[in-house]
């Protein structure tokens, strides 16, 4: 980042360092909720239409981890990762993949919680008919889905929003690289620690638009697709 | 049917998403664990481009305290430690973790403090005098905490002052246990004395009331070292990328670029290492 400049200097002058910065957050982040939209969802309705001993447990364990530190899963996966660890011959801590792995692990408890409680709920309203109808697990867990879609959605942004957001993990398992882990939160730690706080307040601002304009985007797609919807 | 759409619209995310993510695997890069006034002082983005322009090697710095620099190199997630602690240096060779310590530059600690100055040290010469006055008027000192280089020194200062600092500690002695550039921000906000490396104080932006108290004693001097991860500890080690990187630090080159950085005309570092490889 430029010495002496403001964030508004930097967006004006479409500034390739914040571009890629930018860019880097957002697809660590979008990964991050891929991963754990298709293993918490999954998870999410197996929770809510399966019985089995110890489901309880689970169930609270897997809210309690929406509140998980994210120093704390940054600690873990750094440990894991590192050359030292189990995983470290894979060579990846330090890497945007340590961040991806890292935020997953944070917005998995999240979706995979809201999508059990959504999906019960809906469950329990579609359950006479559903069995009336004669269809299968695989149909009901689909049919659940599918009609739960815009309030899965609200998970899903949820998850992102704790993705996004987070310094702890990324500086952690990211280590600050420039160019190369070096994202929108961690820059603003970085900008801070440097004494630059307008730059560091002007990169707050950036980060809170876009995390606005991508919930303001997946409001629209939601409009859009209720009125086709019908 | 739907139920397909939704899928392909998520693996069309994670793939958009997936795209963004530079290539994993970069050719000649190596990772330097160093410290947070390194980075914070602004020297590796002017450095390492540089470097970077003449082998086509790309450094990936990890900026934190000394101590934990090692530890890094320790768990052998990084090719070469290039921080300023002699003691804990010579630890990690004796360790084996390293394979030979070469001196870079140095450059010196500065006490900041306030205007105001309640310990009436401003302008004194003596460090030692200094921190004996800030203890005894308990005025309100910032202390990295964090097992950094600076934090290192600072306790070799407050043993060399006679003050056994764990017994003398109270409400003014604040462990922050954080960076350079944030211990700076606290004392900027609490009117506090501060021991700070003179490069990340010249280049930073906050500084509130805070001015240079006592600089110019000789105990005040700080080194750099560089030293590659010795790759019988750790087979990973990027040898000759790392040593690369050493060996431009050391080269006439590397010495001249690093006294040619400047902030407002200052020079931050001075190189000083030893012309033969010994």
């Amino acid at each position: 980042m430029p010495e002496s400049v403001d964030a508004w200097q930097l967006i004006a002058g479409g500034d390739a360092t914040l571009f890629a910065i930018v860019r880097l957050s957002l697809a660590v982040s979008l990964s991050a909720v891929a991963i754990a939209v298709l293993v918490g969802l999954p998870l999410g309705a197996l929770l809510a239409l399966t019985r089995f001993p110890g489901r309880s447990a689970m169930i609270v364990v897997l809210n309690g981890f929406m509140g998980l530190p994210p120093v704390v899963v940054g600690l873990t996966v750094y440990l894991l990762l590192s050359r030292s660890g189990p995983l470290g011959e894979f060579g990846l801590l330090f890497t945007p993949a340590a961040m991806v792995i890292a935020q997953a692990l944070l917005v998995l408890p999240i979706i995979a919680a809201l999508a059990r409680q959504t999906i019960e709920d809906l469950w329990s309203e579609y359950r006479d008919e559903l069995t009336a109808m004669g269809v299968s697990p695989a149909g009901r867990v689909a049919t659940l889905l599918w009609d739960s879609r815009f309030s899965l959605v609200t998970a899903l942004l949820a998850g992102f929003g704790r993705a996004a957001a987070e310094v702890g993990t990324v500086m952690i398992v990211g280590g600050n690289i420039e160019g190369f882990t070096r994202t929108m939160t961690t820059t603003i730690a970085l900008e801070t620690s440097k004494g630059n706080l307008p730059l560091a307040m002007g990169l707050g601002i950036i980060l809170i638009g876009i995390i606005i304009a991508i919930n303001a985007a997946a409001w629209g797609l939601r409009l859009w697709s209720e009125r086709r919807a019908g | 049917m739907l139920n397909r759409r939704l899928f392909a619209a998520i693996a069309a995310f994670a793939m958009i998403a997936v795209s963004g993510i530079p290539a994993m695997a970069q050719d000649k890069s190596i990772v330097v664990a160093s410290t947070t006034s390194t980075q914070d002082s602004g020297l590796f983005d002017y450095l390492l481009p540089i470097f970077k322009e003449k082998t086509g090697i790309a450094v990936k710095v990890i900026a934190q305290g000394t101590g934990q620099a090692l530890d890094t190199a320790r768990r052998g997630d990084a090719d070469v430690v290039f921080v300023h602690a002699k003691a804990q240096e010579l630890k990690f060779l004796e360790e084996g973790y390293g394979v030979k310590r070469f001196d870079v530059m140095y450059n010196d600690f500065v006490l900041i403090g306030p205007k105001s100055d309640p310990a009436g040290i401003a302008g004194t010469k003596d460090i030692a005098a200094a921190l004996v006055a800030i203890k005894d008027k308990k005025a309100p000192f910032v202390s990295r905490g964090d097992r950094s280089g600076t934090h290192s020194a600072e306790l070799n200062l407050w043993k060399a002052a006679g003050v056994d600092i764990d017994a003398a500690k109270g409400d003014w002695y604040r462990a922050i246990g954080q960076g350079m550039g944030a211990a700076l921000n606290t004392a900027a906000a609490m009117d506090a004395y501060v021991l700070s490396d003179r490069g990340t104080w010249i280049s930073f932006k906050n500084r509130g009331d805070l001015q240079i108290e006592v600089e110019g004693d000789k105990r005040l001097f700080n080194q750099y070292g560089v030293m590659l991860v010795n790759p019988e500890k750790h087979p990973t080690v990027k040898v000759d990328l790392g040593q690369a990187f050493i060996d431009f630090l050391i080269s006439p080159e590397g010495q001249k670029t690093i006294s040619e950085y400047k902030i407002d005309g200052k020079q931050l570092f001075f190189p000083d290492a030893k012309p033969e490889r010994s």
